[in-house]
Protein backbone atom coordinates (compact mmCIF):
# COMPACT_ATOMS: atom_id res chain seq x y z
CA UNK A 1 0.00 0.00 0.00
CA UNK A 2 1.12 3.40 -0.70
CA UNK A 3 0.00 5.35 1.88
CA UNK A 4 0.83 8.55 1.37
CA UNK A 5 -0.14 8.73 -1.84
CA UNK A 6 -4.10 7.94 -2.30
CA UNK A 7 -6.61 8.87 -0.53
CA UNK A 8 -7.28 7.26 2.59
CA UNK A 9 -10.40 5.21 1.45
CA UNK A 10 -8.32 2.84 -0.47
CA UNK A 11 -6.77 1.85 2.93
CA UNK A 12 -9.82 1.51 5.06
CA UNK A 13 -11.10 -0.03 2.42
CA UNK A 14 -8.91 -2.85 1.62
CA UNK A 15 -9.02 -3.44 5.43
CA UNK A 16 -12.66 -4.31 4.79
CA UNK A 17 -13.22 -5.65 1.25
CA UNK A 18 -13.26 -9.23 0.53
CA UNK A 19 -10.33 -9.56 -1.47
CA UNK A 20 -7.65 -7.20 0.03
CA UNK A 21 -4.77 -5.57 -1.95
CA UNK A 22 -4.14 -8.06 -4.36
CA UNK A 23 -5.39 -8.42 -7.96
CA UNK A 24 -2.25 -7.04 -9.62
CA UNK A 25 -2.88 -5.86 -12.97
CA UNK A 26 -0.90 -9.43 -14.20
CA UNK A 27 -4.91 -11.21 -13.41
CA UNK A 28 -6.61 -9.27 -15.77
CA UNK A 29 -7.56 -11.27 -18.44
CA UNK A 30 -7.45 -10.23 -22.74
CA UNK A 31 -8.45 -11.23 -26.20
CA UNK A 32 -12.08 -13.00 -26.88
CA UNK A 33 -12.55 -15.54 -23.94
CA UNK A 34 -11.45 -13.31 -20.63
CA UNK A 35 -11.66 -16.12 -17.82
CA UNK A 36 -14.27 -14.63 -15.42
CA UNK A 37 -13.75 -14.61 -11.62
CA UNK A 38 -17.02 -15.21 -9.35
CA UNK A 39 -18.23 -11.83 -8.64
CA UNK A 40 -17.68 -10.54 -4.85
CA UNK A 41 -18.11 -7.20 -3.40
CA UNK A 42 -16.80 -6.47 0.18
CA UNK A 43 -18.90 -4.08 2.73
CA UNK A 44 -16.52 -1.10 1.01
CA UNK A 45 -16.31 -1.45 -3.07
CA UNK A 46 -12.82 -1.05 -4.20
CA UNK A 47 -11.87 1.96 -4.49
CA UNK A 48 -8.35 3.81 -5.60
CA UNK A 49 -8.24 7.32 -6.96
CA UNK A 50 -4.83 8.71 -7.41
CA UNK A 51 -4.15 12.46 -6.41
CA UNK A 52 -2.75 14.68 -9.57
CA UNK A 53 0.40 15.14 -10.10
CA UNK A 54 2.49 17.76 -12.43
CA UNK A 55 4.15 16.49 -15.35
CA UNK A 56 7.01 18.82 -14.47
CA UNK A 57 9.70 18.51 -17.34
CA UNK A 58 8.81 14.60 -17.53
CA UNK A 59 6.16 13.49 -20.79
CA UNK A 60 4.85 9.99 -21.29
CA UNK A 61 7.07 7.47 -22.39
CA UNK A 62 6.65 6.12 -26.17
CA UNK A 63 8.30 3.51 -28.12
CA UNK A 64 11.76 3.78 -29.68
CA UNK A 65 11.83 5.50 -32.48
CA UNK A 66 9.17 7.57 -31.90
CA UNK A 67 8.89 11.39 -30.40
CA UNK A 68 5.90 12.48 -28.00
CA UNK A 69 5.19 16.49 -28.03
CA UNK A 70 2.61 18.90 -26.22
CA UNK A 71 1.16 20.03 -28.80
CA UNK A 72 -1.30 22.36 -26.43
CA UNK A 73 -1.65 23.05 -23.27
CA UNK A 74 -3.54 24.74 -20.44
CA UNK A 75 -6.84 23.67 -22.15
CA UNK A 76 -9.76 23.44 -20.49
CA UNK A 77 -10.69 19.91 -20.14
CA UNK A 78 -9.72 18.00 -23.62
CA UNK A 79 -11.36 14.97 -24.31
CA UNK A 80 -12.14 13.86 -28.05
CA UNK A 81 -10.09 14.93 -31.29
CA UNK A 82 -10.79 15.36 -34.81
CA UNK A 83 -8.23 15.49 -37.50
CA UNK A 84 -9.39 17.74 -40.20
CA UNK A 85 -8.35 17.13 -44.37
CA UNK A 86 -5.56 20.16 -43.88
CA UNK A 87 -3.96 19.02 -40.93
CA UNK A 88 -5.59 21.19 -37.82
CA UNK A 89 -6.86 19.22 -34.93
CA UNK A 90 -10.33 20.01 -33.14
CA UNK A 91 -10.23 19.14 -29.93
CA UNK A 92 -13.54 19.49 -28.04
CA UNK A 93 -13.58 20.51 -24.46
CA UNK A 94 -15.87 20.56 -21.46
CA UNK A 95 -17.21 18.31 -18.60
CA UNK A 96 -20.90 17.53 -18.25
CA UNK A 97 -23.50 15.34 -16.00
CA UNK A 98 -26.41 16.90 -14.01
CA UNK A 99 -26.95 13.61 -11.74
CA UNK A 100 -28.32 14.71 -8.34
CA UNK A 101 -26.97 13.10 -5.46
CA UNK A 102 -29.46 9.98 -5.12
CA UNK A 103 -27.86 8.07 -1.85
CA UNK A 104 -25.68 9.15 1.19
CA UNK A 105 -22.95 7.02 -0.72
CA UNK A 106 -22.73 9.61 -3.67
CA UNK A 107 -22.30 12.32 -1.07
CA UNK A 108 -19.24 10.51 0.15
CA UNK A 109 -18.14 9.23 -3.74
CA UNK A 110 -18.54 12.83 -4.72
CA UNK A 111 -16.09 14.29 -2.09
CA UNK A 112 -13.55 11.03 -3.29
CA UNK A 113 -13.92 11.67 -6.88
CA UNK A 114 -13.12 14.99 -6.87
CA UNK A 115 -9.41 14.34 -5.87
CA UNK A 116 -8.80 12.21 -8.83
CA UNK A 117 -9.97 15.04 -11.73
CA UNK A 118 -8.79 18.42 -12.76
CA UNK A 119 -10.20 21.38 -10.86
CA UNK A 120 -10.00 23.10 -14.40
CA UNK A 121 -13.97 24.81 -15.55
CA UNK A 122 -15.66 22.72 -17.64
CA UNK A 123 -14.43 24.54 -21.52
CA UNK A 124 -17.55 23.82 -23.37
CA UNK A 125 -15.60 24.70 -26.51
CA UNK A 126 -13.76 23.76 -29.40
CA UNK A 127 -10.51 24.59 -29.80
CA UNK A 128 -8.49 24.34 -33.08
CA UNK A 129 -4.80 23.56 -32.99
CA UNK A 130 -2.80 24.56 -36.48
CA UNK A 131 0.87 24.07 -37.69
CA UNK A 132 1.19 26.30 -40.37
CA UNK A 133 5.02 25.39 -41.25
CA UNK A 134 4.68 21.06 -40.85
CA UNK A 135 7.29 21.12 -38.09
CA UNK A 136 5.68 19.32 -36.24
CA UNK A 137 4.77 22.30 -33.50
CA UNK A 138 0.81 23.57 -33.68
CA UNK A 139 2.00 27.09 -33.22
CA UNK A 140 -1.66 28.57 -33.76
CA UNK A 141 -4.41 27.90 -31.52
CA UNK A 142 -7.60 29.26 -31.96
CA UNK A 143 -10.81 28.37 -30.06
CA UNK A 144 -13.28 27.37 -33.16
CA UNK A 145 -16.50 27.34 -30.97
CA UNK A 146 -17.82 28.18 -27.98
CA UNK A 147 -20.92 27.80 -25.30
CA UNK A 148 -21.81 24.21 -26.53
CA UNK A 149 -22.55 21.69 -23.89
CA UNK A 150 -20.25 19.56 -22.82
CA UNK A 151 -18.91 18.82 -26.55
CA UNK A 152 -17.43 15.23 -27.09
CA UNK A 153 -18.51 13.29 -30.41
CA UNK A 154 -16.40 15.30 -33.63
CA UNK A 155 -17.18 14.17 -36.88
CA UNK A 156 -16.85 15.37 -40.44
CA UNK A 157 -18.52 14.68 -43.57
CA UNK A 158 -18.24 16.77 -46.71
CA UNK A 159 -18.56 20.50 -45.62
CA UNK A 160 -20.35 19.52 -42.49
CA UNK A 161 -18.92 19.50 -38.96
CA UNK A 162 -20.67 17.61 -36.20
CA UNK A 163 -20.65 17.77 -32.65
CA UNK A 164 -22.43 15.81 -30.15
CA UNK A 165 -22.85 17.70 -27.15
CA UNK A 166 -24.44 16.00 -24.12
CA UNK A 167 -27.99 16.96 -24.59
CA UNK A 168 -27.86 17.36 -28.73
CA UNK A 169 -26.47 16.60 -32.32
CA UNK A 170 -25.80 19.65 -33.69
CA UNK A 171 -23.75 20.81 -37.22
CA UNK A 172 -21.64 23.60 -38.26
CA UNK A 173 -20.77 24.79 -41.37
CA UNK A 174 -17.02 23.74 -42.26
CA UNK A 175 -14.88 25.04 -45.32
CA UNK A 176 -11.61 23.88 -45.01
CA UNK A 177 -8.71 26.02 -43.47
CA UNK A 178 -11.89 27.96 -41.52
CA UNK A 179 -10.08 29.05 -38.07
CA UNK A 180 -13.60 29.37 -36.16
CA UNK A 181 -17.08 28.44 -37.07
CA UNK A 182 -19.16 30.71 -39.13
CA UNK A 183 -22.00 30.82 -37.11
CA UNK A 184 -23.81 29.23 -34.39
CA UNK A 185 -24.93 25.71 -34.90
CA UNK A 186 -27.97 23.70 -36.12
CA UNK A 187 -29.49 21.21 -33.92
CA UNK A 188 -30.11 18.22 -35.90
CA UNK A 189 -31.52 15.98 -32.83
CA UNK A 190 -31.91 15.95 -29.15
CA UNK A 191 -30.14 13.23 -27.45
CA UNK A 192 -31.29 11.69 -24.42
CA UNK A 193 -29.39 13.87 -21.78
CA UNK A 194 -31.79 13.15 -18.18
CA UNK A 195 -29.32 13.11 -15.51
CA UNK A 196 -26.73 12.13 -17.69
CA UNK A 197 -24.48 9.82 -15.24
CA UNK A 198 -22.55 8.96 -18.24
CA UNK A 199 -23.23 12.27 -20.24
CA UNK A 200 -20.55 11.35 -22.71
CA UNK A 201 -21.70 11.15 -26.35
CA UNK A 202 -19.29 9.33 -28.94
CA UNK A 203 -19.48 9.61 -32.18
CA UNK A 204 -18.19 8.59 -35.53
CA UNK A 205 -19.91 9.06 -38.70
CA UNK A 206 -19.93 5.65 -41.38
CA UNK A 207 -17.98 4.96 -44.07
CA UNK A 208 -20.91 6.11 -46.72
CA UNK A 209 -20.96 9.60 -45.29
CA UNK A 210 -24.62 8.72 -44.48
CA UNK A 211 -25.63 8.25 -41.24
CA UNK A 212 -23.71 9.30 -37.73
CA UNK A 213 -23.53 6.52 -34.53
CA UNK A 214 -23.78 8.06 -31.29
CA UNK A 215 -23.17 6.24 -27.93
CA UNK A 216 -25.23 7.36 -25.00
CA UNK A 217 -24.15 5.46 -21.76
CA UNK A 218 -26.36 4.12 -19.08
CA UNK A 219 -28.02 6.67 -16.48
CA UNK A 220 -26.61 4.04 -13.51
CA UNK A 221 -23.93 1.60 -13.01
CA UNK A 222 -26.16 -1.39 -12.51
CA UNK A 223 -30.25 0.40 -12.51
CA UNK A 224 -29.89 2.10 -9.12
CA UNK A 225 -31.90 4.82 -10.62
CA UNK A 226 -34.14 2.38 -11.45
CA UNK A 227 -35.11 1.07 -15.24
CA UNK A 228 -37.13 3.93 -15.74
CA UNK A 229 -34.06 5.73 -15.88
CA UNK A 230 -33.00 3.70 -18.37
CA UNK A 231 -34.91 4.44 -21.45
CA UNK A 232 -32.65 5.36 -24.71
CA UNK A 233 -29.74 4.68 -22.60
CA UNK A 234 -26.92 2.17 -23.00
CA UNK A 235 -27.32 2.36 -26.85
CA UNK A 236 -25.42 3.08 -29.89
CA UNK A 237 -27.98 5.42 -32.02
CA UNK A 238 -27.83 5.54 -35.79
CA UNK A 239 -29.47 8.65 -36.84
CA UNK A 240 -29.74 10.15 -40.55
CA UNK A 241 -27.73 13.37 -40.73
CA UNK A 242 -29.94 15.10 -43.29
CA UNK A 243 -32.99 14.64 -41.22
CA UNK A 244 -31.90 14.17 -37.55
CA UNK A 245 -34.24 10.96 -37.45
CA UNK A 246 -33.03 7.70 -35.23
CA UNK A 247 -33.01 4.49 -33.91
CA UNK A 248 -31.19 1.74 -31.93
CA UNK A 249 -28.48 0.46 -33.55
CA UNK A 250 -27.42 -1.53 -31.17
CA UNK A 251 -28.29 -2.13 -27.23
CA UNK A 252 -26.83 -3.14 -23.61
CA UNK A 253 -23.89 -1.85 -24.09
CA UNK A 254 -23.37 0.12 -20.94
CA UNK A 255 -21.05 3.27 -21.76
CA UNK A 256 -20.10 2.68 -25.55
CA UNK A 257 -17.18 6.05 -24.79
CA UNK A 258 -16.05 5.98 -28.31
CA UNK A 259 -16.68 4.51 -31.47
CA UNK A 260 -14.80 4.27 -35.10
CA UNK A 261 -15.18 2.66 -38.68
CA UNK A 262 -12.51 0.14 -39.55
CA UNK A 263 -11.23 1.24 -42.95
CA UNK A 264 -10.95 -1.86 -44.82
CA UNK A 265 -14.36 -3.46 -43.91
CA UNK A 266 -16.46 -0.48 -43.29
CA UNK A 267 -17.70 -2.04 -40.00
CA UNK A 268 -18.26 -0.01 -36.88
CA UNK A 269 -16.27 -0.48 -33.73
CA UNK A 270 -16.63 0.96 -30.25
CA UNK A 271 -15.04 0.53 -27.17
CA UNK A 272 -16.99 0.44 -24.14
CA UNK A 273 -17.04 0.65 -20.07
CA UNK A 274 -18.67 -1.73 -18.23
CA UNK A 275 -20.16 -2.07 -14.77
CA UNK A 276 -18.34 -1.70 -11.46
CA UNK A 277 -18.65 -3.27 -7.66
CA UNK A 278 -18.37 -6.74 -8.73
CA UNK A 279 -14.53 -7.12 -8.22
CA UNK A 280 -10.97 -5.96 -9.20
CA UNK A 281 -11.04 -8.38 -12.29
CA UNK A 282 -14.63 -7.84 -13.05
CA UNK A 283 -16.16 -7.01 -15.47
CA UNK A 284 -13.51 -6.12 -18.48
CA UNK A 285 -13.79 -3.45 -20.18
CA UNK A 286 -14.36 -4.51 -23.99
CA UNK A 287 -13.59 -3.70 -27.70
CA UNK A 288 -16.28 -4.85 -30.08
CA UNK A 289 -17.76 -5.01 -33.52
CA UNK A 290 -20.70 -3.60 -33.63
CA UNK A 291 -23.82 -5.68 -34.70
CA UNK A 292 -26.52 -4.35 -36.03
CA UNK A 293 -29.33 -5.22 -33.89
CA UNK A 294 -27.23 -6.79 -31.11
CA UNK A 295 -28.05 -6.40 -27.68
CA UNK A 296 -24.74 -7.42 -25.49
CA UNK A 297 -26.25 -7.49 -22.08
CA UNK A 298 -26.67 -4.60 -19.58
CA UNK A 299 -27.96 -4.50 -17.32
CA UNK A 300 -28.92 -8.22 -17.44
CA UNK A 301 -25.99 -9.78 -17.89
CA UNK A 302 -22.01 -9.25 -18.84
CA UNK A 303 -19.81 -10.61 -21.08
CA UNK A 304 -22.68 -12.54 -22.86
CA UNK A 305 -25.00 -14.51 -20.48
CA UNK A 306 -23.32 -13.64 -16.97
CA UNK A 307 -26.37 -12.89 -14.99
CA UNK A 308 -25.86 -9.79 -13.48
CA UNK A 309 -27.47 -10.71 -9.75
CA UNK A 310 -27.91 -6.66 -8.57
CA UNK A 311 -30.49 -6.50 -11.52
CA UNK A 312 -34.73 -6.87 -10.22
CA UNK A 313 -36.58 -7.60 -12.44
CA UNK A 314 -34.00 -9.96 -14.03
CA UNK A 315 -35.38 -10.99 -17.33
CA UNK A 316 -34.21 -14.34 -18.85
CA UNK A 317 -35.11 -14.18 -22.04
CA UNK A 318 -33.08 -10.76 -22.32
CA UNK A 319 -30.34 -12.59 -21.01
CA UNK A 320 -30.67 -15.64 -22.88
CA UNK A 321 -30.77 -12.90 -26.20
CA UNK A 322 -27.31 -11.15 -24.87
CA UNK A 323 -24.07 -11.83 -27.32
CA UNK A 324 -20.70 -11.74 -25.91
CA UNK A 325 -18.27 -8.75 -27.48
CA UNK A 326 -15.25 -9.53 -29.11
CA UNK A 327 -12.23 -8.25 -26.68
CA UNK A 328 -11.42 -7.92 -23.66
CA UNK A 329 -9.18 -5.00 -22.25
CA UNK A 330 -9.83 -5.76 -19.12
CA UNK A 331 -11.76 -4.63 -16.09
CA UNK A 332 -12.00 -0.99 -14.92
CA UNK A 333 -8.76 0.02 -17.50
CA UNK A 334 -11.60 2.93 -18.30
CA UNK A 335 -11.27 2.59 -22.20
CA UNK A 336 -12.32 5.84 -23.40
CA UNK A 337 -10.47 6.53 -27.04
CA UNK A 338 -10.06 4.19 -30.22
CA UNK A 339 -8.89 4.58 -33.69
CA UNK A 340 -7.28 2.31 -36.48
CA UNK A 341 -3.78 2.49 -37.15
CA UNK A 342 -2.06 3.18 -40.84
CA UNK A 343 1.08 1.32 -42.10
CA UNK A 344 2.57 5.16 -41.66
CA UNK A 345 2.79 4.18 -37.53
CA UNK A 346 5.57 1.67 -38.38
CA UNK A 347 6.16 -2.21 -38.76
CA UNK A 348 5.43 -2.92 -34.61
CA UNK A 349 1.90 -0.92 -34.74
CA UNK A 350 0.97 -0.66 -38.37
CA UNK A 351 -1.87 -3.27 -38.00
CA UNK A 352 -4.17 -2.67 -34.99
CA UNK A 353 -5.70 -0.26 -32.73
CA UNK A 354 -4.96 2.29 -30.25
CA UNK A 355 -6.81 3.06 -27.01
CA UNK A 356 -6.73 5.51 -24.62
CA UNK A 357 -7.36 3.80 -21.31
CA UNK A 358 -8.31 6.35 -18.69
CA UNK A 359 -7.34 4.19 -15.90
CA UNK A 360 -9.13 2.86 -12.90
CA UNK A 361 -11.19 4.00 -9.70
CA UNK A 362 -12.40 0.51 -8.97
CA UNK A 363 -9.92 -1.59 -7.79
CA UNK A 364 -6.92 -1.36 -5.25
CA UNK A 365 -3.91 -1.65 -7.54
CA UNK A 366 -4.62 0.94 -11.04
CA UNK A 367 -4.58 -0.41 -14.31
CA UNK A 368 -4.95 1.68 -17.48
CA UNK A 369 -3.26 5.16 -17.59
CA UNK A 370 -1.67 4.15 -20.85
CA UNK A 371 -2.23 3.89 -24.00
CA UNK A 372 -2.29 0.74 -25.39
CA UNK A 373 -2.20 -0.91 -29.12
CA UNK A 374 -4.29 -3.91 -29.82
CA UNK A 375 -2.54 -6.09 -32.65
CA UNK A 376 -5.01 -7.00 -35.41
CA UNK A 377 -4.52 -9.65 -38.37
CA UNK A 378 -7.00 -10.05 -40.89
CA UNK A 379 -9.34 -7.79 -39.90
CA UNK A 380 -9.46 -9.07 -36.36
CA UNK A 381 -7.87 -8.47 -32.80
CA UNK A 382 -4.98 -11.11 -32.45
CA UNK A 383 -2.73 -10.96 -29.51
CA UNK A 384 -2.55 -8.91 -26.10
CA UNK A 385 -2.53 -5.94 -25.92
CA UNK A 386 0.90 -3.62 -26.32
CA UNK A 387 1.69 -0.63 -24.08
CA UNK A 388 1.99 2.43 -26.55
CA UNK A 389 1.80 5.28 -24.63
CA UNK A 390 3.17 5.08 -20.59
CA UNK A 391 4.30 7.21 -17.78
CA UNK A 392 0.85 8.91 -16.68
CA UNK A 393 1.22 7.15 -13.44
CA UNK A 394 3.93 8.32 -10.65
CA UNK A 395 6.23 5.57 -8.45
CA UNK A 396 4.27 6.80 -5.50
CA UNK A 397 1.02 5.87 -7.61
CA UNK A 398 -0.64 9.36 -8.04
CA UNK A 399 -1.86 10.60 -11.33
CA UNK A 400 0.38 12.61 -14.14
CA UNK A 401 -2.25 12.81 -16.83
CA UNK A 402 -5.51 10.05 -17.94
CA UNK A 403 -5.14 9.70 -21.65
CA UNK A 404 -9.04 9.81 -23.52
CA UNK A 405 -9.31 10.50 -27.20
CA UNK A 406 -7.14 9.37 -29.37
CA UNK A 407 -6.71 10.27 -33.26
CA UNK A 408 -4.36 8.43 -35.68
CA UNK A 409 -3.34 11.19 -37.93
CA UNK A 410 -2.42 9.46 -41.85
CA UNK A 411 0.74 10.41 -41.88
CA UNK A 412 2.10 8.53 -38.95
CA UNK A 413 1.12 10.29 -35.81
CA UNK A 414 -1.03 9.76 -32.74
CA UNK A 415 -3.12 12.14 -31.12
CA UNK A 416 -4.03 11.85 -27.50
CA UNK A 417 -5.93 14.13 -25.60
CA UNK A 418 -4.87 14.03 -21.57
CA UNK A 419 -7.96 15.51 -19.68
CA UNK A 420 -5.78 15.61 -16.16
CA UNK A 421 -2.90 17.73 -17.00
CA UNK A 422 -5.14 19.29 -19.81
CA UNK A 423 -2.68 18.44 -22.83
CA UNK A 424 -2.84 17.18 -26.13
CA UNK A 425 0.05 15.09 -26.90
CA UNK A 426 1.17 13.95 -30.38
CA UNK A 427 3.10 10.97 -30.93
CA UNK A 428 5.49 10.78 -34.15
CA UNK A 429 6.91 7.69 -35.82
CA UNK A 430 10.45 8.69 -36.79
CA UNK A 431 11.57 5.06 -37.90
CA UNK A 432 11.26 4.15 -41.74
CA UNK A 433 8.11 2.06 -42.73
CA UNK B 1 -37.05 9.85 47.41
CA UNK B 2 -33.48 10.89 46.28
CA UNK B 3 -33.17 8.27 44.76
CA UNK B 4 -36.18 9.18 42.81
CA UNK B 5 -34.74 12.25 41.82
CA UNK B 6 -31.69 10.57 40.39
CA UNK B 7 -33.70 8.24 38.53
CA UNK B 8 -36.02 11.37 36.98
CA UNK B 9 -33.00 13.21 36.09
CA UNK B 10 -31.13 10.16 34.36
CA UNK B 11 -32.43 10.55 31.17
CA UNK B 12 -32.49 14.23 29.62
CA UNK B 13 -35.61 15.20 28.23
CA UNK B 14 -32.94 15.81 25.01
CA UNK B 15 -31.54 12.45 25.17
CA UNK B 16 -34.83 10.67 25.11
CA UNK B 17 -36.08 12.06 21.67
CA UNK B 18 -32.68 11.00 20.18
CA UNK B 19 -33.58 8.09 21.85
CA UNK B 20 -37.01 7.81 20.84
CA UNK B 21 -36.14 8.89 17.56
CA UNK B 22 -34.04 6.06 16.65
CA UNK B 23 -36.99 3.67 16.65
CA UNK B 24 -38.97 5.78 13.88
CA UNK B 25 -35.80 6.22 11.67
CA UNK B 26 -34.60 2.89 11.65
CA UNK B 27 -38.23 1.20 10.98
CA UNK B 28 -39.00 3.17 8.14
CA UNK B 29 -35.46 1.61 6.39
CA UNK B 30 -36.72 -1.34 7.78
CA UNK B 31 -40.21 -1.09 6.24
CA UNK B 32 -38.84 0.59 3.07
CA UNK B 33 -36.42 -2.62 2.71
CA UNK B 34 -39.80 -4.14 2.62
CA UNK B 35 -41.47 -2.19 0.26
CA UNK B 36 -38.00 -2.31 -1.72
CA UNK B 37 -37.86 -6.20 -1.82
CA UNK B 38 -41.97 -6.51 -2.61
CA UNK B 39 -41.64 -4.15 -5.63
CA UNK B 40 -38.25 -3.70 -6.71
CA UNK B 41 -39.16 -0.25 -6.83
CA UNK B 42 -35.47 1.67 -6.36
CA UNK B 43 -37.26 4.59 -4.66
CA UNK B 44 -37.56 2.65 -1.46
CA UNK B 45 -34.30 1.70 -1.40
CA UNK B 46 -33.05 5.24 -1.63
CA UNK B 47 -35.57 5.88 1.48
CA UNK B 48 -34.25 3.37 2.85
CA UNK B 49 -30.37 4.57 2.70
CA UNK B 50 -31.24 7.82 3.93
CA UNK B 51 -33.78 6.62 6.99
CA UNK B 52 -31.14 4.23 7.85
CA UNK B 53 -28.34 7.66 8.19
CA UNK B 54 -30.63 9.19 9.65
CA UNK B 55 -31.47 6.29 12.43
CA UNK B 56 -27.77 6.88 13.25
CA UNK B 57 -27.18 9.78 13.71
CA UNK B 58 -30.26 10.06 16.00
CA UNK B 59 -28.23 6.71 17.87
CA UNK B 60 -25.22 8.16 17.34
CA UNK B 61 -25.50 11.37 19.49
CA UNK B 62 -27.25 9.40 22.04
CA UNK B 63 -25.12 7.52 22.61
CA UNK B 64 -22.54 9.61 22.94
CA UNK B 65 -24.82 11.53 25.74
CA UNK B 66 -25.13 8.07 27.41
CA UNK B 67 -21.20 7.71 27.42
CA UNK B 68 -20.97 11.21 28.77
CA UNK B 69 -23.61 10.31 31.51
CA UNK B 70 -20.79 7.66 32.71
CA UNK B 71 -19.16 10.27 34.65
CA UNK B 72 -22.06 10.50 37.17
CA UNK B 73 -21.35 7.71 39.83
CA UNK B 74 -24.87 6.66 39.99
CA UNK B 75 -25.23 5.80 36.58
CA UNK B 76 -22.81 3.09 36.99
CA UNK B 77 -25.49 0.47 37.62
CA UNK B 78 -26.42 -2.60 35.69
CA UNK B 79 -29.33 -1.25 34.26
CA UNK B 80 -27.53 1.73 32.90
CA UNK B 81 -24.46 -0.49 31.06
CA UNK B 82 -26.58 -2.99 29.74
CA UNK B 83 -28.83 0.13 28.09
CA UNK B 84 -25.16 1.42 26.42
CA UNK B 85 -24.43 -2.19 25.21
CA UNK B 86 -27.47 -2.06 23.21
CA UNK B 87 -26.85 1.33 21.96
CA UNK B 88 -23.68 0.25 21.18
CA UNK B 89 -24.45 -2.69 19.40
CA UNK B 90 -27.72 -0.91 17.81
CA UNK B 91 -25.04 1.82 16.15
CA UNK B 92 -22.52 -1.22 14.87
CA UNK B 93 -25.24 -3.06 12.94
CA UNK B 94 -26.46 -0.29 11.61
CA UNK B 95 -23.07 1.16 10.69
CA UNK B 96 -22.51 -2.11 8.66
CA UNK B 97 -26.49 -2.36 7.13
CA UNK B 98 -25.62 1.36 5.39
CA UNK B 99 -22.15 0.02 3.91
CA UNK B 100 -24.60 -2.64 2.46
CA UNK B 101 -27.33 -0.30 2.09
CA UNK B 102 -24.44 1.76 -0.30
CA UNK B 103 -24.46 -1.60 -2.52
CA UNK B 104 -26.26 -1.14 -5.97
CA UNK B 105 -29.86 -1.94 -6.35
CA UNK B 106 -30.71 -5.29 -5.33
CA UNK B 107 -26.82 -5.85 -4.03
CA UNK B 108 -27.74 -4.74 -0.86
CA UNK B 109 -30.36 -7.29 -0.53
CA UNK B 110 -31.19 -9.84 1.37
CA UNK B 111 -28.65 -8.91 4.13
CA UNK B 112 -29.61 -5.39 3.83
CA UNK B 113 -33.28 -6.40 5.26
CA UNK B 114 -31.71 -9.38 7.81
CA UNK B 115 -29.69 -6.14 9.22
CA UNK B 116 -32.42 -3.60 8.91
CA UNK B 117 -35.06 -6.47 11.39
CA UNK B 118 -32.09 -7.15 13.74
CA UNK B 119 -30.82 -3.17 13.91
CA UNK B 120 -34.67 -2.11 14.97
CA UNK B 121 -35.17 -4.44 17.38
CA UNK B 122 -32.10 -3.70 19.19
CA UNK B 123 -33.21 -0.22 19.13
CA UNK B 124 -36.66 -0.95 20.30
CA UNK B 125 -34.66 -2.98 23.05
CA UNK B 126 -32.39 -0.24 24.08
CA UNK B 127 -35.17 2.46 24.03
CA UNK B 128 -37.20 0.39 26.60
CA UNK B 129 -34.49 -0.58 28.80
CA UNK B 130 -33.78 3.40 28.95
CA UNK B 131 -37.48 4.74 29.53
CA UNK B 132 -38.60 1.51 32.23
CA UNK B 133 -35.74 1.43 34.04
CA UNK B 134 -33.79 5.27 34.20
CA UNK B 135 -36.89 7.31 33.33
CA UNK B 136 -39.32 5.14 35.49
CA UNK B 137 -40.68 9.12 36.95
CA UNK B 138 -44.47 8.88 38.53
CA UNK B 139 -43.10 4.95 40.70
CA UNK B 140 -43.70 7.24 43.77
Amino acid sequence: MRLTSVVPVSVLSALLSACGDGSPASQQEYGPNPQLPEPKRGLLPNMTVPERAEWGDRKPTVPDDYTITAIATDLKIPRQTLLLPNGDILVAEGTGGSAPLSKPKDVIAGVIKSKGTTSVESGNRLTLLRDSDGDGSYEEQTVFAENLNAPYGLALVEDNLYVANQDALVRFDYTEGQTRASGPPEEITKLPSEINHHWTKAMTASADGRYLYVGIGSNSNITERGMAAEVDRAVIWQINRRTGAHKPYATGLRNPTALTIQPETDQLWAVVNERDELGPNLVPDYLTTVREGAFYGWPYSYWGQNEDPRVRPQKPDKVASAIAPDYSLGAHVAALGVDFSVPEMGPGYSEGVFIGEHGSWNRSNPVGYKVVFVPFNNDQPDGEPVDFMTGFLTDDGRARGRPVGVTVDPDGAVIVADDLSNTVWRVTYDGEE
Amino acid sequence: MATDRTFRRSLHPLHAVLLAGTIPLFLGALLSDYAYSSTYYIQWATFASWLLAGGLVFAGLALLWAIIGLIRPDHRRPDYLVYIALLVATWIVGFLNALIHARDAWGMMPTGMILSIVMTLLACAATWIAFSRLHAGGQA
